[in-house]
């Protein structure tokens, strides 16, 4: 049993883990505040251990269709990113949701728009959760915490990933990606052989052993019917996502009379704003949705009959808040409070917005 | 002296009609039906003068949709 | 003796590679790329790859390379098969990992990955076709569209002022230190079909021996863009095109080694 407490980077636990998975390639593009994950791979020589393959790309256009290719070859590849790097991503995101491949792709967010600042931010949550690119299609969305989360998100990334044919992303922001904390790392796994890759992926594009049928990875269809069947498929799957992959925690919401509704950095500020609400006497609860696409709506909705109002703090101008409004279908006050531009808030702050917008509203 | 003889293969179907292979012939074996097109509606190519076919293989080497499939025999 | 005691299976001296389908080619009547394709699955089966094989397709007239040439694929964003072919050899090594590109697809939009992929020396083999047009779209300017020459998005020709100047990519290549092998081919005639077959098996035991990237531009027509018949078209090719991009070897490492 691994349980060797190691402190580390968000951002270096995440690599660490990864290769830990039994990773075969990894193709980045430095950018602040994502570049320990290329920075550590390469320390870590992976190459001369497992035989995971480490790259440093020429952009991130470049990365994520290398990931693309890999993972049309069904190899579990990934790249990581920040903001910018995520919007010249979003190409690759279509293509590969479009191919049915399963990758993992992290944004580790930082504020914007444009170049923005290097600091923390969640105002890519719309173009993560409703899909940045052309067409409609939706990666799966992690929210990770804690540097623990980094590195676990990571196994359960590629493990829905393949699961579903789908892409996996990890939404993070610079402050979980930055910050140092105590994580346990997974066991090694070994990678996959290409034999077990072809029986688990009989899609795979390795070639043609044995003379099998050919296999070709695309996302054209010009056959107007064919390609309607092709999104009704892909619908399927995300109904399928939604119906079984709902991830969410929950604190103290049984007796809450006010909510919040928040995810990753902002839910652990949260958590220090309940707990001083409550030594004032005003029951807080909190939902970190753990998974924000697919979206907890069942759970938010259920405790949003019994709550006074909800207060959704977001590193962003209002983006969460829609999801969560459509999860209470405004039948009760939900309140929103952000910080923007790389800034946080301290717990305090996030309460005086509940007092202020909710309580003495 | 052994003289050389060839004929070749046309798939009408798959021809387009482009005449490349007519232009590479040495020999003016091939040409275009003028009469005739296939199910696309291509005039396709056909041996003209089959006489005098070297099988050289050229019309085949510039076709570009691998209709022409080519034949050789030395005659003693 | 009649032309029926000649076809015969042993007498047969050209075939059409097995690896080249049934399915009817879509491109144009007198395409190059319907050569080159037929020249591709036959070094395939040659070199006996086909279990080994992995092509990329672009976007342009030869994105359904995929439905001709039975081999698997891999069907890239446009200007992005070299990125991909790059992740595909580096994590399989033992594959032949090849790209087919046109003009738009490897020397505009996918400039900055053609060239790092060059750069960084992955052992893959890129076939680019140089037709000077833009043909799957419908006639525009392509990068190396030559000045003067008429398109739908130049249509009183290219004009350097307006247009910049046709870009002519492959030497650039040979310049870096990655590429192992660079050459210029066409498929006009039957002598340059057999030189670009030899440059393409070339290329592909580059790839197996993980020796480097290879490059092989063939400069083709398009006679539908370039609205002429398909005689014409290669005539306009020797008369216009071979002057700016002139045939021969760029870059051979090994033939200097010899």
């Amino acid at each position: 049993m691994n349980d060797k407490v190691l402190l580390m980077k968000g951002n270096e636990a995440l690599a660490m883990a990864a290769i830990r998975y039994g990773a075969d390639g990894y193709f980045g593009y430095p950018i602040t505040p994502q570049s320990e994950v290329l920075e550590k791979l390469e320390e870590e020589m992976p190459w001369e251990t497992t035989g995971m393959v480490v790259l440093q790309a020429e952009s991130e256009v470049a990365a994520i269709n290398m990931v693309y290719a890999g993972a049309s070859c069904g190899k579990a590849v990934f790249t990581s990113t920040s903001s910018p790097g995520f919007s010249l991503m979003q190409e690759g995101m279509s293509y590969m949701c479009a191919s049915e491949v399963p990758a993992l792709v992290i944004n580790v967010m930082r504020g914007g728009p444009g170049l923005g600042t290097i600091h923390p931010s969640q105002a890519d949550y719309f173009q993560a959760c409703k899909g940045g690119g052309h067409g409609d299609y939706h990666p799966i969305v992690l929210a990770p915490a804690s540097v623990q989360e980094m590195a676990d998100f990571v196994a359960l990334g590629w493990d829905l990933a393949f699961k579903y044919r789908a892409v996996s992303l990890i939404l993070a922001d610079g402050l979980v990606g930055q910050m140092m904390e105590k994580v346990i790392l997974p066991e090694q796994r070994p990678r996959r052989t290409e034999e077990e890759i072809r029986k688990q992926c009989p899609w795979a594009v390795m070639g043609r052993k044995d003379m099998r049928p050919k296999n070709i990875i695309t996302s054209l269809e010009l056959d107007d019917d064919k390609m309607e069947a092709n999104n009704h498929r892909f619908q399927a799957t995300y109904r399928e996502i939604e119906k079984n992959e709902v991830r969410f925690e929950l604190v103290d919401t049984d007796d809450c009379d006010y909510l919040i509704v928040a995810f990753g950095s902002m839910a652990r500020i949260a958590m220090k704003t309940m707990e001083m609400a409550r030594e004032e006497g005003i029951k807080v609860g909190l939902v970190r949705p753990i998974t924000l696409w697919p979206f907890p709506v069942q759970p938010i909705a259920e405790i949003g009959k019994r709550v006074k109002g909800i207060l959704v703090p977001e590193l962003a101008a209002g983006q969460l808040i829609e999801d969560v409004k459509l999860a209470v279908e405004c039948k009760v006050p939900v309140a929103h409070f952000d910080r923007l531009g790389g800034n946080v808030p301290s717990p305090d702050e996030i309460l005086n917005a509940l007092k202020k917008e909710l309580i003495n509203a | 002296m052994a003289k050389i003889r060839g004929a070749v293969t046309v798939n009408t179907e798959r021809c387009k009609g482009c005449n490349l292979c007519v232009v590479a012939c040495p020999c003016d074996v091939l040409a275009l039906m003028q009469k005739e097109v296939n199910d696309r509606g291509y005039h396709f190519a056909y041996m003209a003068n089959p006489d005098k076919c070297i099988g050289c293989q050229s019309c085949a080497l510039v076709c570009p949709d691998a209709c022409i499939e080519v034949y050789r025999v030395v005659e003693k | 003796m009649e032309n029926n005691d000649i076809i015969k299976l042993e007498n047969r001296v050209y075939k059409r590679p097995a690896l080249l389908n049934e399915a009817h080619m879509h491109y144009c009547p007198g395409c190059s790329h319907g050569v080159v394709h037929k020249l591709v699955a036959e070094v395939i089966e040659e070199l006996g790859l086909q279990e080994r094989a992995i092509g990329v397709s672009p976007v342009g007239c030869a994105v359904f390379a995929y439905n001709y040439i039975d081999i698997d694929w891999l069907e890239a964003a446009h200007g992005r098969a070299t990125a991909m072919a790059t992740a595909t050899k580096r994590l399989m090594p033992d594959k032949l990992v090849f790209t087919y590109q046109g003009d738009g697809d490897f020397a505009a939009i996918g400039t900055c990955e053609s060239i790092h992929s060059c750069n960084r020396g992955e052992s893959i083999a890129i076939i680019f076709i140089n037709n000077a047009i833009y043909g799957m779209t419908g006639g525009q300017m392509a990068p190396t569209t030559l000045l003067g020459q008429k398109t739908a998005t130049c249509p009183y020709g290219r004009c350097a002022d307006l247009n910049g100047y046709p870009l002519s990519i492959t030497p650039l290549l040979a310049q870096l230190d990655g590429t192992r092998y660079v050459t210029r081919q066409s498929v006009h005639t039957p002598a340059n079909v057999r030189k670009t077959k030899a440059a393409i098996k070339k290329a592909f035991l580059n790839s197996m021996e993980g020796k480097g990237t290879s490059v092989v531009e063939v400069v083709s027509t398009c006679n539908t863009g370039w609205k002429l018949t398909p005689e014409k078209a290669n005539k306009w090719m020797e008369e216009n095109m071979f002057a700016k991009y002139p045939l021969g070897d760029l870059k051979d490492v090994d033939a200097k080694n010899e």
